[in-house]
């Protein structure tokens, strides 16, 4: 049984650039907006890049400084050494294992996910400094995104039940 | 209560991890109308915990959830 009350929204800021760091906070997104959820979500520092036309089907993951990070052949554990990782084409080699991975999970992809955030009225939010820091405009950004600064996001985050950071 | 459940549609989310099921289904029961019952077909086991959230946030009722094997059905009545 439903209950009347007001409708949950949640809060999120997505500071980071990498392809491993934009699915968090659209993960969650697309989830609430599928739970009948408000969602903002606050694109500032490299996170602006998952909201750039260009920068959004490139962005890639590095295999330098991320133990983390899986071994690229599950059935040989050994992890990729951070010097491995600088070498010319090992963070393309280590963007592609990542994209194989999610695709052979059949996840959807990071413009699919902000496909489904925007579908259910999701709001995608550019942060403005991070525009002018960096030198974006507004039309590099893709459509369905409002620019604003800290202070409104915070006002709208005040009324959030659920805030997060990534 | 041992009622047969008769669903008029069946969403198949075998293979899919979370998001996708509960992206899935959410899209799915906008289909129906109210009354009506969606079965959902799951292999993730994230998705019994998902689909009580999903169930408690949306209203609409999980009537009977089975698991064979790994494969989890869930009869989902919209009821708004």
């Amino acid at each position: 049984m439903a209950e009347e009350k007001k409708r949950r929204r949640l809060a999120l800021v997505a500071s980071q650039g990498s392809l491993d760091m934009a699915y968090p906070p659209l993960i969650l997104a697309s989830t609430a907006v599928s739970m009948g959820w408000e969602v903002g979500i606050f694109f500032t520092f490299y996170g602006l890049d998952i909201i750039n036309k260009r920068k959004l089907p490139t962005l890639k993951v590095s295999a330098v400084g991320n133990p983390a990070m899986p071994p690229p052949f599950p059935s040989v554990p050994v992890q990729v050494p951070t010097i491995i990782g600088t070498l010319p084409g090992a963070t393309a080699l280590a963007t592609s294992f990542m994209k194989g991975w999610m695709s052979k999970a059949n996840m959807p992809t990071i413009q699919e996910l902000i496909e489904v955030t925007l579908d259910g009225d999701g709001k995608l939010f550019a942060c403005t400094t991070t525009m002018g820091v960096m030198g974006v405009e507004e039309e590099d950004l893709i459509e369905g995104v409002s620019c604003l600064g800290a202070a409104a996001f915070l006002d709208f985050a005040s009324e959030a039940d659920v805030s997060l950071f990534v | 209560m041992s009622a047969q459940i008769t669903p008029s549609r069946t969403l198949d989310c075998r293979g899919l991890l979370c998001p996708m099921p509960i992206i899935k289904i959410s899209n799915a029961i906008r289909e129906l109308e109210v009354g009506q019952v969606l079965e959902m077909l799951a292999t993730d086991p994230g998705s019994r915990a998902d689909m009580l959230a999903w169930e408690k946030h949306t209203g609409h009722e999980i009537l009977d959830t089975k698991e064979d094997d790994g494969l989890l059905r869930f009869y989902v009545r919209k009821t708004r």
